[in-house]
């Protein structure tokens, strides 16, 4: 009987709840500032035309129209398709091969091959660019390569050629999303039970079969999240370019977020680029929210 | 699982062809760091073992990474001090405590996760700019608060959420506040989650090249990468140097990264919710 009636606003035991507000506050403060607002002014100015300096002018969704109208707009989201093939689906193809062969037989030195392949993922992206960059100098290491095996008439300025430039800035994703991929692939087939494959060896299921039948089926979810980080990691690049190509030549190497600096910083329209920030801010969301709907469909 | 003693060299040498590939791009620039200097250096640099040590003083006085690095080691650890101290007041109250709105709330901070920084950057430019706030520390510090706050939120949530229940009843009971059932019972307890968040703000932060590159123009106060952009931009005699800056900037977090690879590991895969 004793404090009974003192309770009855607290709710279930040792369930406070106001005070919940109290330890949010601090944390929503900053995020609210520097995260929430910033996107709602990113909305408001995309609706502007406006240099930064004068007055801006009302022109309604002019900015988004441009977006799906202007021919550099438009192949520079183009360009971050042709990156998604680079970051996501050859890590994604590559990776499973690799994990798939890996995970048969228990190779001795396998922690060490998961620290070395993980490294290009803790390195700054502005020193991968610098590294690339020589890699793909005329006098590069790549270029040497293709001498030393006769291969003479393929030497070109990778970064510097209109055909090449975008696979070669492409490719660097690819290097530098194996890693990550194989890791979180190799983590999830880990997990699969051994008697699935005891199974299907006895139903005479070859290593094809095995993979198609046991392997795949059970890594969905981790497909799922490595074709989140990879595509959101295609869309979001800019270091890479900003170091490697600065978008060139031509803009053969422009990119959503490279437009997004080059407008607001270098041309001086920045409602356009809040209105590509904010298209690319959409179209992050949608895709990751796609796919964690399939990935849940998938595993459930 | 028995597999042919054919397929098993078969794994060792993909294993090594993979590994090799990775590494090769880190071992392009170590050893133009390590190499000869070139010819339009001061001249010939100290050597040790044919080693060519000097070329990281001389890159470090020349291209003024001295400068930049201090000025990432101040963001970084404030930024990572701040961060992860108000991500464990919130995701406390997001992963023990019931109160109203807070799936709502709790929402709206995973969309910080996703939120590309080149939507807010333009905007947040221009603010500061009006508030006479570019070109300081804080331009480049705070935003990137925000942005690990919001992941720091959901992962210090998730921890909470794992973490005994019984055990902070226990405490309920014993008539601990609440202050000491964070403090005292579970943040001694969640070490390792902290160790992962702390190395994973860390990283980001000390690796992100947009935010400095649009809040600073001022050249004291250039992160290291914003720092070994520009130098490759003004130094174009020679590679040796700039492979040198390269090492120096990347050097930190790899460190941190060969001693405690597991956190970084675990944290990029079971936090993937972010970049």
């Amino acid at each position: 009987m004793v404090g009974r009636g003192s309770r009855r606003d607290v709710g279930p035991p040792g369930e406070p709840r106001r005070i919940a507000y109290l330890y949010l506050l601090p944390a929503f403060i900053v995020y609210a500032a520097f995260l929430l607002y910033p996107l709602l002014r990113a909305v408001q100015i995309s609706l502007y035309d406006w240099d930064g300096l004068t007055l801006g002018r009302w022109i309604g969704l002019d900015n988004y129209r441009e977006v799906l109208t202007d021919e550099g707009l438009r192949s520079a989201f183009g360009h971050a398709l042709v990156l998604m093939v680079f970051f996501a689906l050859i890590p994604i193809v590559v990776g499973l091969l690799l994990a798939s062969v890996l995970n048969r037989a228990k190779v001795r030195g396998l922690s060490f091959f998961r620290t070395v392949v993980f490294l290009p993922q803790v390195v700054a992206m502005v020193v991968v660019a610098v590294a690339w960059r020589r890699i793909y100098a005329p006098d590069g290491s790549l270029n040497s390569l293709l001498g030393a095996v006769g291969l003479d008439s393929l030497t070109r300025g990778w970064l510097g050629d209109y055909d090449f430039a975008l696979p070669a800035v492409g490719f660097v994703g690819s290097w530098f999303e194996i890693g990550l991929v194989t890791v979180l692939l190799l983590a999830g087939m880990g997990r699969i039970n051994g008697e699935l494959y005891e199974a299907a060896r006895l139903d005479g299921a070859g290593p094809v079969r095995e993979f198609f039948a046991v392997t795949l089926p059970s890594v969905r979810g981790e497909i799922a999240v490595a074709l989140t980080l990879t595509v959101i990691a295609a869309l979001r690049t800019f270091d890479l370019v900003y170091v490697t190509t600065r978008g060139g030549p031509g803009n053969s190497t422009s990119v959503p977020s490279y437009e997004v600096y080059h407008r607001a910083f270098e041309l001086g329209r920045v409602g356009s680029a809040a209105a590509i920030g904010v298209s690319l801010t959409i179209v992050i969301f949608a895709i990751s929210f796609a796919i964690t709907r399939i990935g849940d469909r998938g595993t459930s | 699982m028995r597999v042919s003693r054919a397929e098993r060299s078969a794994n060792y040498v993909i294993l090594f062809a993979f590994a090799l590939f990775a590494l090769i791009p880190i071992l392009t620039i170590l050893q133009a760091a390590l190499g000869p200097g070139d010819s339009a250096g001061t001249g010939e640099t100290a050597s040790f073992a044919g080693l060519h040590l000097g070329n990281f003083t001389e890159a470090w006085q020349v291209g003024h990474f001295g400068t930049y690095m201090r000025m990432s080691f101040m963001v970084s650890a404030s930024v990572v001090v701040v961060s992860v101290g108000l991500s464990i007041l919130s995701g406390f109250a997001f992963g023990t405590m019931r109160f109203r709105g807070s799936t709502a709330l709790f929402y709206l901070f995973l969309l910080g996760i996703m939120m590309p920084s080149e939507a807010i950057v333009v905007p947040l430019y221009f603010d500061l700019r009006t508030l006479g706030l570019t070109d300081t520390f804080w331009a480049v510090a705070l935003p990137q608060v925000a942005q690990s706050v919001a992941f720091g939120t959901f992962w210090m949530r998730a921890y909470f959420r794992s973490s005994s229940r019984s055990l902070i009843e226990a405490a309920r009971l014993d008539g601990a506040s609440n202050r000491r059932i964070l403090w005292q019972v579970l943040v001694p307890l969640a070490r390792p989650a902290i160790v992962t968040l702390i190395v994973l703000v860390f990283m980001w932060t000390w690796n992100e090249f947009l935010i400095p590159l649009v809040m600073v123009t001022d050249e004291s106060l250039r992160t290291a990468p914003l720092g070994l952009a520009f130098f490759q931009g003004q130094y174009t005699q020679g590679f040796t140097l700039l492979a040198a800056g390269a090492v120096i900037v990347a050097t930190p977090v790899v460190a941190l990264y060969l001693f405690l690879q597991r956190h970084f590991i675990a944290g990029m895969l079971e936090g993937s919710v972010r970049e």
